[in-house]
């Protein structure tokens, strides 16, 4: 078995006559925190869907905990352990916020069934116990963020891709989440943050890669890559 | 699916599971009593009130089966009629070649009807929104064309229909086809009970909020889709199969009506979509006034007062009958 937990190689994704990404290669150890950054249009979003099977490469292939994953349904590739949260969250709106977190813990198979109390811990881990049983209609936007996570966080996933799970948040909410992605961090798990704030993904992420114009131009520590003379022109625009 | 469906999610708790026991204990009690009323009821007033109860209670079958896949799913098939003609020729076709009866051509109708449903839905359900509808109703102009150039069943011109002799506890062949119906009826609303009610059911109503999402939440959208149109078929292949014994004389226009097409999408929108009960209310009230208008004043104004009513909730009341009671609920809390 590989010492990565997924490997992404030559990923090319062309939509119509425009490539958003041109050869990518990606691979992530287990329990690993990977901040993924890039201007807007850049290819990051492409990325990860095609990471989470939202998308198809039209070339390359990925290999997550030994299996080709590379045409599967977003749906295996959640069952396989591939959890995402949205970069607009997409809460199920007829259902309340409890049966939200129930969805994966229903169609997720587990080696061990879930235990009664797991929605309730769930629910507690990203402090919506008390809401358990609002609608998603009512919640604000950081707790429909913790939401996403926390539906992400039900489907018991190795890794989880957070795309862009802060966005429109105050810095208090930002501090919240980054401890949240860390606590889902320490219990084992895998995280992809594609993120704009630049805080955030430095005090969280352990490695930094950069997709500018759907090609990887950086790999590395965190503040090695922003000293990267190719990222610090094309991204911070110095 | 490899996974316990009884531990975790309110959807499938043992409460909720013996909640949904009782619902179907009730529901199945509901329809023995009232295949009863109508034989009571019926001597009363005569063959008229079995032929208006069938009608009826066709429409609940019919409207109990486009809300398995339209309802639930959110997928809306406008191809209703081309399904509920496929179980009525099933039967005409198995009449001809080998003189089956009624009880061998209802489940021959919900299986063909059930099958179609199940080659629609994997060729057109990876298709999305209004071009899934168009998709259906592509399906029943295909349907009917085919039964329109197919002389064995009758062709364009239609086929005459000889029922059975009466036999057994019944006065009349009517009488039979409504309470056959009703016990139909009856057997519809519990499946979508234990659907509504299922992990069917809740994959169904995530995917019916955000298929994407559901998707990444590792609901398997193509199978519950096909499960689905499988079964929503089947039923309405079933709601079709009596059809030529009780109108005696069946021709595509008859068979693939506009008034069927269009009942069967208002009654459950006119209900509520959301719970098995909105359109067997929907059904009910729509098609007890179409049978009171038909008798009072003329058949011609049953479309009109479905129009009229359709207009009026999708403005007033966009989720039926079973949105105004949850409001109402709601509010006096």
């Amino acid at each position: 078995m590989s010492e990565f937990i997924l490997s992404a190689k030559g990923i090319t994704k062309r939509f119509g006559g425009f490539t958003a990404l041109k050869g990518v290669d990606f691979e992530m150890a287990p329990g690993e925190r990977v901040g993924l950054i890039g201007p807007n249009g850049s290819g990051k979003s492409t990325f990860v869907n095609c990471l989470a099977g939202a998308l198809t490469p039209d070339e390359g292939s990925i290999v997550f905990r030994g299996d080709d994953i590379t045409t599967l349904p977003s749906w295996k590739r959640a069952r396989a352990g591939i959890a995402r949260s949205f970069q607009i969250p997409r809460p199920f709106k007829g259902l309340t916020v409890r049966q939200n977190i129930e969805v994966p813990l229903l169609f997720i198979p587990r080696e061990n069934a879930p235990k009664a109390d797991e929605v309730d811990r769930i629910l507690a881990s990203i402090g919506l116990l008390e809401k358990a049983d609002a609608s998603p209609k009512s919640l604000s936007q950081v707790e429909l963020r913790k939401l996403e996570l926390g539906r992400a966080l039900a489907a018991h996933p190795r890794l989880l891709i957070a795309d862009e799970a802060m966005a429109g948040l105050s810095d208090g909410e930002v501090v919240e989440i980054v401890e949240l992605l860390n606590r889902l961090n320490e219990s084992g798990i895998a995280i992809i943050m594609i993120e704009h704030i630049m805080k955030a993904v430095l005090a969280f992420s352990e490695r930094v890669i950069v997709i500018v114009a759907g090609e990887k131009i950086a790999d590395g520590e965190p503040h090695e890559v922003m000293k990267h003379p190719e990222v610090e022109r094309a991204y911070l625009g110095q | 699916m490899n996974m316990d469906h009884t531990t975790v999610t309110s959807g499938v708790t043992q409460t909720d599971k013996r909640r949904r026991r009782t619902t179907e204990l009730m529901i199945a009690a509901a329809g023995i009593l009232l295949s009863l009323l109508l034989i009571v009821v019926g001597r009363t007033y005569g063959d008229y009130f079995y032929v208006a109860s069938y009608v009826v209670l066709q429409f609940v079958l019919l409207a109990t089966a486009w809300n398995v896949l339209g309802g639930y799913s959110g997928y809306v098939n406008f191809g209703s009629a081309g399904f509920f003609a496929v179980g009525c020729y099933t039967t005409i076709l198995l009449g001809k070649l080998f003189d089956a009866p009624l009880a061998v051509c209802v489940p021959a109708a919900g299986i063909v009807a059930g099958l179609i449903g199940l080659g629609t839905g994997y060729l057109s359900l990876r298709l999305r929104g209004v071009f899934f509808s168009i998709a259906t109703l592509a399906l029943a102009v295909m349907l009917q064309t085919l039964i329109v150039n197919w002389s064995y069943v009758g062709g364009a011109r239609g086929v005459y229909v000889l029922r059975p002799d009466t036999s057994g506890p019944f006065d009349s062949y009517v009488q039979l086809l409504a309470i056959v119906m009703c016990l139909m009826a009856t057997a519809a609303v519990i499946v979508a009970v234990v659907v509504e009610r299922s992990w069917i059911g809740f994959g169904l109503a995530a995917l019916r909020d955000d298929e994407t999402a559901a998707e990444a939440a590792g609901v398997p959208s193509l199978r519950l889709k096909l499960i689905a149109t499988t079964l929503s078929g089947f039923l309405m292949g079933v709601a079709g199969a009596p059809f030529p014994y009780y109108i005696t004389y069946v021709d595509p226009a008859s068979a693939f009506s506009l008034a069927i097409a269009i009942n069967t999408i208002a009654m459950p929108l006119i209900g509520g979509t959301a719970t098995w009960w909105g359109p067997v209310v929907g059904a009910l009230l729509l098609g007890i006034t179409q049978q009171v208008l038909t008798v009072t004043i003329s058949s011609a104004a049953n479309l009109l007062i479905v129009g009229v009513l359709l207009v009026i909730f999708v403005a007033v009341a966009p989720n039926g009958i079973v949105g105004l009671v949850r409001k109402f609920r709601e509010s006096r809390r």
